[in-house]
């Protein structure tokens, strides 16, 4: 039985440029043996769900420290469910208030990794949810 | 020297017995056994350090007096004798109103100088109706889009009592346009006005990220902001040169100093070019460090990176005015060291970097809040930040003498280590052609991610430990936290309509045609800039006007 290795899209939404982890994540998912896309600073919602689509990952990982994770992430939800790519699973890190994450979790968000998480839980968090999910 | 040698050899013999008979004796003891030590940037540590470490120290080479060449000991002969460091927190959010309330309770609490954060569309240049704004208004810091509300940011502050320093990079020239704009209107001259604009463009391809032009016009107009401000703006600091971001991107302590400096090398490099006198600008230079946790190598990074600027100054650009030499330096605490769990530890943290700040001779400093993990701070929070300060400064006694670490075997060792790793990189960077030519081949940027691989790994194997987080762990409790009323957004779209609505188009259209034209011809831009200003052009077309003819940058992704 030979797998598919999970694909998975490391995005930023936003106007900030912290990449730090948004890097430090991708070379840990690499070294993994995921195969990641990253799609460098300040995409719109609109060129992240495109970019999932093309690339046709099974995650998305959005990365955002700028305080527009309100406005933004439900735009990608939506786009996702409007293009009928709402099966692909989306995780978020950042800066996030402990206050937005049920909300953000309610629309779909499947996991927010705070400041602090290991790269480590991150990987078996997607192994262990993600073939579930969407193996193909 | 005979007896010199003598005992340089007993010496030698007692650490070596020591070491043996005792210390490893010791140690077999111990738990953990034979562990390496090792700082936070992955620099080994002895277990002691002895006069033998200092072979063929020269004081007065090495360290000198405070306030003499090479300024090791500190740039000015009395330091905080004479004058504390400013206390400078960053601050900014939501609109200009907003912003000015917190900045005159600031004031009012002892603070001694204010320090502008923007919102990133300010940061990178648009204007808050961009559709890359949406969401971002008024989140990061204080949304800003015109004169206006410049105008309603200072409003009841005397522009000729305070100093103001301004962290903006690609759109700097024109926020500091519109500080003059405000000054003069409170018949502030800007001969009077005393700041820093931060224009610094090199570390934000290295690190921060924030960039819109190509390297070389970014160059040419901050070269505009340095030939300006020598003539009409004397007491403006027209750059600081930030360390502070590519240690926050994950750089070791060596490669925060190194990658700094040699960017200033580079912008004076680029000054001298245009025909700069060096005594002239040189002196309105600033620099801009991270105090990160390892408290000694941060200290001796403070004082190798006075040193190796005199020396740079004086050996390879021949600079003849001290004030050329002087590397005077903001720090602030490092942000990537809060920790979201168990926030409240972050204060002691804070302290602890605050503290490395000024023993290592800081002119300013700004201490993170508790809660910035989460969001911009609140005011309890930045009051105990501010307070931190204080207690170091009234409370600790480390004011009383100056350069308190300097002899010490340890912080000098550290300190000369320092300075020779730096110039190695510097000279490795020369070869390369120069800063611009090393970004291009994403030098700098490699060898951060790879250090902050490094760390990040060395971190989840329990090699360096972060309390509450790989050790002492506990359930999270959420903290309060300021909110950013969305309403913001639409306050401050509408008085983005309005002015465009109520200033004199047809002029701010002739003022925008006459910067461009400035531009292709390769003027100095500052005065169409302020022009434009004047007449309420906002940011955004001032910038689109002038990616007209610069383009625009983009980074090759990378990983």
């Amino acid at each position: 039985m030979t797998e598919k290795k999970l694909r998975v899209l490391i995005a930023k939404p936003g106007l900030d440029g912290h990449d730090r982890g948004a890097k430090i994540i991708c070379r840990s998912l690499r070294d993994a043996g995921f195969e990641v896309i990253y799609t460098g600073l300040r995409r719109t919602p609109e060129e992240i769900v495109n970019s999932a689509i093309q690339e046709d990952v099974d995650v998305i990982g959005l990365s955002i420290l700028s305080g527009a994770h309100n406005v933004l992430f439900p735009k990608i939800m939506e786009l996702l469910k409007s293009k009928g790519a709402d099966d692909i699973t989306v995780i978020a890190g950042g800066i996030i208030p402990d206050k937005d994450i049920s909300p953000l979790e309610k629309i779909g968000i499947s996991q927010i990794f705070l400041p602090g998480s290991s790269t480590q839980e991150i990987v078996e968090w997607i192994k262990e949810n993600v073939r579930e999910n969407n193996s193909k | 020297m005979k007896n010199n040698n003598l005992s340089k050899m007993d010496l030698k013999k007692s650490l070596n017995h020591w070491k043996k008979e005792m210390y490893d004796k010791a140690l077999e003891n111990a738990s953990p056994k034979q562990r390496e030590y090792s700082t936070v940037s992955g620099r080994k540590v002895k277990a002691i350090y002895t006069p033998l470490d200092l072979d063929g120290f020269d004081y007065l080479k090495q360290s000198g007096f405070p306030g003499d060449f090479p300024y090791t000991r500190g740039i000015h002969p009395t330091m905080y004798r004479g004058r504390l460091w400013t206390m400078r927190q960053f601050s900014g959010f939501g609109a200009a109103e907003d912003t000015n309330k917190r900045y005159k309770y600031l004031l009012s609490h002892g603070q001694t100088g204010l320090s502008v954060a923007f919102h990133l569309p300010t940061l990178m240049g648009i204007d808050s109706d961009h559709l890359l704004a949406q969401g971002e208004i008024g989140k990061c810091g204080v949304a800003v889009d015109s004169l206006a509300d410049m105008e309603i940011l200072f409003s009841g502050i005397p522009l000729d009592k305070i100093s103001t320093s301004m962290t903006i990079n690609p759109p700097a020239a024109v926020l500091w346009a519109m500080y003059i704009a405000v000054a003069e209107k409170q018949g502030v001259s800007p001969g009077v006005i005393s700041g820093t604009i931060q224009n610094d463009i090199l570390k934000e391809y290295i690190a921060q990220k924030t960039f819109v032009f190509p390297p070389k016009p970014s160059m040419k107009l901050i070269i505009d902001t340095f030939e300006y401000g020598a003539m009409e703006v004397p007491r403006w600091n027209t750059i600081s040169i930030s360390g502070y971001h590519i240690r926050e991107a994950g750089s070791t302590a060596a490669q925060e100093l190194a990658f700094t400096l040699r960017d200033g090398i580079e912008y004076v490099e680029w000054a001298l070019e245009r025909g700069l006198d060096i005594d002239e600008f040189v002196p309105r230079l600033s620099f801009f460090f991270n105090a990160h946790n390892d408290f000694f190598e941060e200290i001796a990074k403070f004082r190798a990176a006075r040193k190796i600027w005199a020396d740079v100054m004086s050996e390879r650009f021949g600079a003849k005015n001290p004030r050329s030499m002087w590397l005077r330096f903001h720090t602030q605490t490092s942000g990537v060291s809060l920790m979201a769990q168990q926030p409240y530890n972050n204060v002691i943290r804070v302290a602890i970097q605050a503290l490395a700040g000024v023993l290592g001779g800081t002119q300013s400093l700004h201490t993170n809040s508790l809660d910035e993990t989460f969001a911009l701070p609140s005011e309890e929070a930045v009051t105990i930040a501010l307070r931190t300060q204080q207690v170091i400064a009234h409370e600790s006694g480390v004011v009383n003498c100056i350069d308190p670490l300097g002899g010490s075997y340890f912080v000098e060792k550290l300190t000369s280590d320092m300075d020779r790793e730096v110039k190695d990189y510097i000279r490795k960077i020369d070869d390369m052609g120069g800063m611009v030519k090393a970004i291009e081949l994403g030098f700098p940027q490699k060898e951060i991610a790879d250090s902050a691989y490094w760390y990040q790994k060395a971190v989840e194997k329990k090699e360096k430990i972060i309390v509450g987080v790989n050790a002492f762990k506990m359930k999270h409790e959420p903290i309060p936290i300021l909110n950013i009323d969305e309403d913001v957004t639409k306050q401050q779209l509408a008085r983005l309509k309005e002015v465009k609505k109520t200033r004199d188009n047809s002029q701010v259209r002739e003022k925008l045609r006459d910067l461009k034209k400035a531009a292709e011809d390769e003027q100095n831009l500052m005065p169409y800039i302020l022009s434009c200003v004047k007449a309420y052009a906002t940011l955004g077309e001032i910038m689109d006007s002038l990616k007209e003819v610069f383009g625009e940058y983009k980074e090759p992704v990378t990983y």
